[in-house]
């Protein structure tokens, strides 16, 4: 739309014809008051706190819904403006409770807020306000009606923004209230929207409630562990007796790619950090044969000498190690450079959910062509092939509604069964069983196994288009597809994967035939280079390793992160007289079978950056701290350390490589480190104070993968920066074993081994199953 | 099994249910009628009843809820056989309306929103029903009575008493 | 049943069919009725709107827009179907005239609908009665029927290739319904929330397209303006208000009923000499206008009163829905004033919160107030709350609970004041009523 002039309070504003004069005036840096205008939802004009005064119309007009135009006048601060504000709130205090000393939203209430602003402080009311007692709807979500102000928000993000529509409104007039869909409970997704949204205490979070109040927490914000969208979360934290506990997750600043929106994991799933049995001390195998608590150098020197014992004696290639979906690309990078320079094997692995070996391959070559989330909440066709993003990428089926809701994007939706963003699409093909194979055959008028020419000819007319795909396809049948898209103009792919840092790990080379980037061990170029010694052979992949390890020549295990044991069909007992060492949170199966377990950091306790399955990397802080347990990063060093390892050769601290020395080595006063480091940041330079400090790798994996570009500034500023996977000469690489392609298929309450250490999760998914169950008794 | 066998809904009304929905442009259209006249027939929106009516029309039970609970006709407990309503808004209070209202709840023995132990009456009082010129009024279900006393009262209730005496022999 | 009343100074044209057997479509056409119609095709839709407009019809439901402009803002051409909606809700206290013409006479709204929809290129009419009137819709829909029976409805209407339907409906109990975006919604099945305006019904309205809401005495009236024609029906009336209009005296009156006079008919002489005057012989004490939204008059404002949409205005009240509610002085004025907020506070939407919120703040001040348990401070409040609604809510339920309060307060200040302290009304014969409704 053309651009129109008009004045607000004296001053000239430009912007295009028809935008709300609210966003109009935000955009200027003039503030409007709201309780029920919510960007990006639909307008209610209910609370009647947005009134400006416009030329020559009479009544007060609601900035929510005026649109601008052409020499239009506005006034949205004046003496009558002010007091129109004013009695709205005293009215609404009136059957509000003053209850905000022990309101949860107390401090962050927009009621507060506005009555401080506006003056509403003196109450006029003096008859009895109405009651009603508070309902807890579900293990996350309680409401308390006498603190509703009816604003609509729950009703319209859990309708038009999930899709889920569990909240009504029933009754009329001052007996209105906010309504779940199951009666008294709540039969949803359970995401929490509808409470970070309600601009009072109406809404609480059974996790959080009455715990604490805000401004006792510091605000961290990081990225969610569970799944491979990579949620931006906010946690917030407060200093526990015995180190920093979170005590909430949400994303209300709406920066990063997710906005506001948070799944049920993303925003309850954080309390496996303090469940109880989280691992502090490493533990080591007895005489007796049973782990037993020691200290971390006891348990250094055990591992060290064991696993050099066994590479000086048996080579490298005696040694497994298997890496995580959750540790950070700083970790994963230093784990597999770890086991190719210091253990010297090939040997390298993790539990892969999709095969982004064969996604590099495809997309090589071909810059540009990999599509960002960003792009896909701004694409404007989209092609999903195959899963069910509602339950395994609740942030993916959140951008795709958001984006068909607000920008109209066209989706078309091919799946063998019927899912639940179909009711976004605008064609949907039902593909027979083991219709994947024949799509792209299909898309290029090859095929006549499948028939639906009409949405093929929809999806052909589309200029502009993201596929998204995942393990369904895996590879010759991605080259095939991505083949197809690439011949034509304008299609960009993202591919999916499982976990939170599933993508890093492939990207950062824990796989026996990769190295970081997907270049091919027997590269003999910058790697050899920096990589002395290291093998150039393929290595075994998971499952061979653990067969190995059981019945064959593999002598030792070293798993960080990973729980293979679960997962595999595989008797644990065949690892007897195998040396096996664990990092893990948990004594998972696979931890318990191990002669040496490191207590690790989850992602919430520690730094770093992670890569969503889209290729977007974030930074990973460090929030939470739980006493006795140390990053995986640490762990390496220091088990690299006690294997008589110059530490300098593995992360490059004090080597060429660092740029900065923040003055420990002149022996620098406090201060002037910190002044450095505060230098340091305002430059966007990371600040390496030790070898323990992952982000001094991250140089070493910018040069070594091209791909890996990193504004620092961004990144530091907490944006999402994406990553390229089509770096790699084509003629480089060949297919990787599709076969260990295993996805997880978690969904809205599972997440892998750490899921069931999460209460909240727990509780969800128990209520879930309950409320299911009444339905169907009727 | 079809719609017809599972209904709760007598033939002649599920048939005329069956009707209503095509009747519109939207099939949602029909969902306030409906919910008036399934509770002519039930008596009262009970849980059943907001199922099947959800069902029929397409939409979730919650949604039939959300609009059932703001339309002050509708009930979700079951009320009298004659629910009697008294006006009591300005042209029938300026013309007694709670006298006769007093005399209803006397008659009866009990108050707004009260159902008699026999089942046969319940008690409401309502806002203007639109017999403003021959006030006071009520409507006892959906017959109308105007220009009323207290007198008139008790023979308004006999009448109806009679009624349900006569279909209770019947 | 309800009673019929009559004078001499009635000029009967909407009313001029009741108590014939009207419902009756035979009677009906005997009437004269199917008359109109059959002009309107002959002359189409141009012409049509010409004469609503040199009718100076102005809308009977409340607000008093005129007709004829408002149907000529229907765009002509439209991708979606253009639909006649007429407002049957009547639910305004005080007002039941829509009551006998749907009793006497409801052929006369099925041939207003009709002309309405020729007017704007719409061939499917509602109409939609309040869910407490389904007598009344019983007889809209046997009249409905004979009407498809007869040609008059249906695929070709009257054997011409015009086509127009017509769906009755019903409500549930709900005054907010009333209001035209509300009926819309309520219409489509939803709850009875008021739209965002603009657009307004006649760009965007039902089911997404252009829409006429016409109440249901001005649709009614529509066949009588064809007939008579546009000039000689605005002469009827006073200056900018055609016609006349059917007026629902109630209250502390000697013979309540609904009257049809001119426009601009003095109030004065409508209580005194149409309507016989303050039941009893007592002494006037207040007249509230048009339904009870609109601001209470004192004795001496009606003196020259003319009632019409202009001169009630300038008298600081407004013509509303023409039910006139006459109170004696043996009327407490704080009791009047709470059973009027009562019922506003029960009929909010709840949509909006000075609306929802004002309403209830009012009623229960004034509940506590005639309790003989108000303070000086509260009648400051009371009006403090009532100014700060005014004009501020989503919809005019807000002004329609604000206004008359203000009224009362403003114009009963002293008798507000005889309540403080503990004072009993010095009205009540039996205390403060019971206000059950919630
Ligand atoms: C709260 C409220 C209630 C209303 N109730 C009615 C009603 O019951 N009947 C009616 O005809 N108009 C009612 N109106 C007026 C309608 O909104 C609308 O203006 C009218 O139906 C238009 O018809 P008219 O132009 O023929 O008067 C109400 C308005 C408001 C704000
Ligand atoms: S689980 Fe996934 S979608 Fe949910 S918050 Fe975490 S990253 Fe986001
Ligand atoms: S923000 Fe405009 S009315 Fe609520």
């Amino acid at each position: 739309m053309a651009d129109v002039t008009f004045t607000v309070d004296g001053k000239k504003l430009t912007a295009p014809a028809g935008t709300l004069l609210i966003e109009a005036c935000r955009k200027a840096g003039i503030e409007i008051p709201a309780f029920c205008y919510y960007p990006g939802l639909s307008l209610q004009a209910a609370c009647r706190m947005c009134v400006v005064r416009q030329e020559k119309v009479p009544k007060l007009q609601t900035a929510c819904t005026t649109t601008v135009a052409e020499g239009q006048v506005f006034t949205t601060d004046s003496p009558e403006i002010a007091q129109a504000r004013k009695a709205t709130i005293e009215l609404l205090l009136g059957n509000h409770p003053l209850d905000c000393p022990v309101c949860d939203a107390g401090g962050e209430c927009e009621l507060q807020d506005m009555t401080f602003k506006y003056g509403a402080g003196e109450s006029l009311m003096v008859d009895a306000k109405r009651h009603r007692e508070e309902q807890q709807w579900s293990p996350a979500v309680f409401y308390d009606r006498p603190r509703c102000i009816l604003c609509y928000r729950c009703t319209r993000v859990c309708g038009e923004g999930m899709d889920v529509w569990a909240l009504g409104v029933q009754n009329r007039g001052v007996t209105s209230v906010i309504s779940p869909d199951g009666g008294d409970q709540l039969d949803c997704e359970q995401c929490g929207m509808c409470i970070d949204i309600c601009p009072v205490g109406a809404l609480t979070s059974g996790s959080y409630r009455y715990k604490t109040r805000p401004w006792e927490m510091n605000h961290v914000s990081t990225v969610c562990t569970h799944c491979a969208d990579g949620c931006k979360v906010t946690l917030g934290i407060r200093q526990s007796t015995n180190g920093a506990e979170i005590i909430r997750a949400d994303n209300r600043d709406k920066s990063g790619i997710n906005g506001d929106f948070l799944c049920a994991k993303g925003r309850f799933g954080f309390d496996f950090v303090e469940n109880p049995e989280r691992l502090t001390a490493p533990l080591v195998r007895n005489h007796e044969g049973k782990l037993e608590p020691t200290t971390w150098e006891h348990a250094f020197r055990v591992a060290g000498a064991k696993l050099k014992e066994i590479r000086d004696t048996r080579g490298g290639a005696a040694i497994g190690v298997i890496g995580s979906n959750r540790t950070t690309n700083e970790e994963n990078y230093l784990l597999q450079k770890f086991a190719r320079t210091v253990l010297r094997t090939s040997n390298i692995d993790h539990e892969r959910t999709t095969d982004y070996v064969s996604f590099a391959r495809a997309m090589a070559g071909h810059p540009g062509k990999s599509a960002s989330l960003r792009d896909i909440s701004a694409a404007p066709a989209i092609l999903l092939i195959g899963g069910d993003p509602t339950a395994e990428h609740p942030l993916l089926a959140w951008t795709i509604r958001t984006n068909v809701r607000l920008n109209r994007a066209r989706l078309y939706v091919a799946n063998e069964t019927q899912i639940k963003l179909e009711r976004q699409a605008k064609a949907a093909l039902r593909l027979p069983a083991g219709g994947y194979a024949s799509l792209t055959k299909f898309l290029s008028r090859t095929d006549s196994k499948i028939n639906d020419p009409a949405f093929r000819d929809a999806l052909l007319a589309e200029e502009n288009l993201v596929v998204i795909f995942g393990a369904e396809f895996r590879g010759s049948g991605v080259d095939e597809l991505v083949n197809w898209g690439l011949s034509r103009p304008n299609v960009r792919f993202a591919y999916l994967g499982d976990y939170s840092n599933s993508r890093g790990a492939a990207d950062m080379g824990l796989l026996p035939d990769r190295l970081p980037g997907y270049v091919p061990v027997s590269t003999h170029d910058a790697f050899a280079d920096e990589y002395p010694g290291m093998p150039h052979t393929i290595g075994l992949n998971q499952p061979q390793m653990l067969s190995s390890a059981a019945g064959g020549s593999l002598q030792a295990l070293l798993i960080i992160g990973a729980n293979p044991l679960e997962i595999d069909t595989f008797d644990p007992a065949s690892l007897k007289g195998k040396f096996v060492v664990v990092t893990d949170m948990f004594l998972t199966q696979t931890a318990a079978v191990a002669d040496v377990v490191f207590p690790a950091a989850s992602l919430y306790e520690k730094t770093g950056t992670v890569t969503n399955t889209y290729g977007d990397i974030q930074l990973v802080r460090k929030a939470a701290d739980t006493p006795g347990i140390k990053p995986d990063f640490e762990i390496l060093v220091k088990l690299a350390a006690s294997m008589d390892t110059n530490v300098k050769s593995l992360v490059p601290f004090g080597k060429t490589g660092v740029k900065v020395d923040l003055g420990q080595s002149r022996g620098a006063q406090m201060g002037e480190a910190d002044r450095h480091a505060i230098w340091l940041t305002a430059q966007g330079l990371e600040p390496r104070v030790s070898p323990f400090d992952p982000l001094a790798i991250l140089d070493e994996i910018e040069r070594l993968v091209p791909s890996y570009k990193l504004d620092r500034v961004n990144l530091f500023g907490g944006n999402d920066i994406h990553t390229e996977p089509g770096f790699v000469p084509v003629s480089a690489l060949t297919s990787s074993g599709p076969d260990v392609v295993r996805p997880s298929h978690n969904g809205l309450f599972t997440s892998g081994t750490l899921g069931r250490y999460s209460k909240g999760i727990a509780d969800l998914q128990r209520h879930q199953a309950e409320v299911k169950q009444e339905a169907v008794a009727g | 099994m079809t719609a017809e066998t599972m209904s709760i809904f007598s033939p002649k009304v599920a048939a005329r249910f069956d009707a209503l929905v095509e009747k519109y442009p939207v099939r949602r259209s029909a969902l306030v009628p409906m919910l008036l006249y399934a509770q002519d027939e039930i008596g009262y929106l009970s849980d059943a009843v907001i199922a099947e009516v959800a069902q029929r029309i397409g939409i979730t039970e919650l949604d039939v809820r959300n609009v059932a609970t703001y339309y002050s006709m509708l009930r979700f407990k079951p009320a009298g056989k004659y629910n009697v309503q008294v006006c009591t808004n300005i042209s029938c209070m300026l013309r007694g309306a709670y006298d006769v209202f007093e005399k209803f709840q006397e008659e009866l023995g009990i108050g707004h929103k009260g159902v008699t132990s026999d089942g046969v009456f319940s008690l409401e009082e309502v806002e203007c029903i639109g017999a403003c010129c021959w006030a006071p009024a009520i409507q006892v279900n959906y017959d109308f009575h105007d220009d009323l006393t207290p007198e008139s009262v008790s023979g308004i209730l006999a009448q109806y008493r009679q009624k349900s005496e006569g279909q209770n022999n019947a | 049943m309800p009673r019929l009343v009559s004078h001499p100074d009635e000029v009967k044209v909407v009313s001029k069919r009741f108590g014939q057997g009207a419902a009756n479509i035979d009677k009906y056409i005997e009437l004269g009725g199917y008359e109109a119609i059959r002009k309107c095709l002959a002359q189409g839709p141009d012409w049509v709107i010409e004469e609503m407009k040199a009718s100076n019809l102005r809308g009977r439901g409340g607000a008093g827009f005129p007709t004829g402009m408002k149907w000529s803002f229907v765009p002509k051409q439209s991708a979606k179907p253009k639909y006649v909606l007429i407002n049957g809700d009547e639910s305004e206290p005080g007002t039941c005239k829509d009551h006998l013409i749907f009793l006497h006479d409801p052929h006369s709204v099925i041939e207003g609908t009709i002309i309405a929809g020729l007017a704007i290129g719409s061939k499917m009419g509602f109409i939609y009665l309040r869910g407490e009137y389904r007598y009344l819709l019983e007889i809209m829909e046997k009249a409905v029927a004979d009407a498809y029976a007869k040609g008059f409805l249906g695929k070709n209407i009257f054997g011409t290739d015009t086509e127009f339907q017509i769906i009755t409906q019903s409500g549930a109990g709900a005054y907010e319904v009333g209001e035209e975006s509300a009926l819309m919604e309520s219409l489509e099945g939803k709850r009875g929330v008021p739209r965002i305006k603009p657009p307004f019904p006649a760009v965007v309205g039902l089911y997404g397209g252009p829409t006429v809401i016409n109440n249901a005495e001005t649709i009614a009236t529509v066949p009588h303006v064809i007939n008579m024609g546009g000039t000689a029906f605005a002469a009827i009336g006073s200056p900018r208000n055609g016609g006349t209009r059917l007026f629902g005296i109630s209250g502390h009156i000697e013979r309540p009923g609904v009257y049809e006079l001119p426009m601009g008919y003095n109030l004065k002489k409508m209580i005194y000499d149409v309507a016989g005057g303050v039941r009893g012989g007592r002494t006037l004490k207040a007249v509230v206008p048009g339904g009870s939204s609109t601001p209470v008059l004192l004795p001496e404002e009606i003196e020259n009163l003319g009632m019409d949409f202009d001169q009630v205005g300038k008298a600081g009240s407004m013509l509303g829905s023409g039910g006139v509610v006459v109170i004696d002085d043996q009327t407490c004025i704080v009791e009047f004033a709470l059973r009027t907020i009562s019922f506003y506070q029960h009929e909010s939407c709840g949509w909006c919160i000075p609306c929802r919120e004002g309403t209830d703040w009012l009623k229960k001040s004034l509940t506590r107030f005639h309790a003989g348990f108000g303070t000086a401070k509260d009648i400051d409040n009371i009006r403090y709350l009532a100014e700060n609604m005014m004009g501020r809510t989503f919809c005019p339920l807000g002004d329609a609970a604000a206004m008359p309060t203000l009224g009362f307060v403003k114009k009963f200040r002293k008798e507000f004041e005889d309540h403080l302290d503990g004072k009993p009304c010095p009205f009540a014969k039996h205390g403060a009523p019971e206000l059950t409704i919630v």
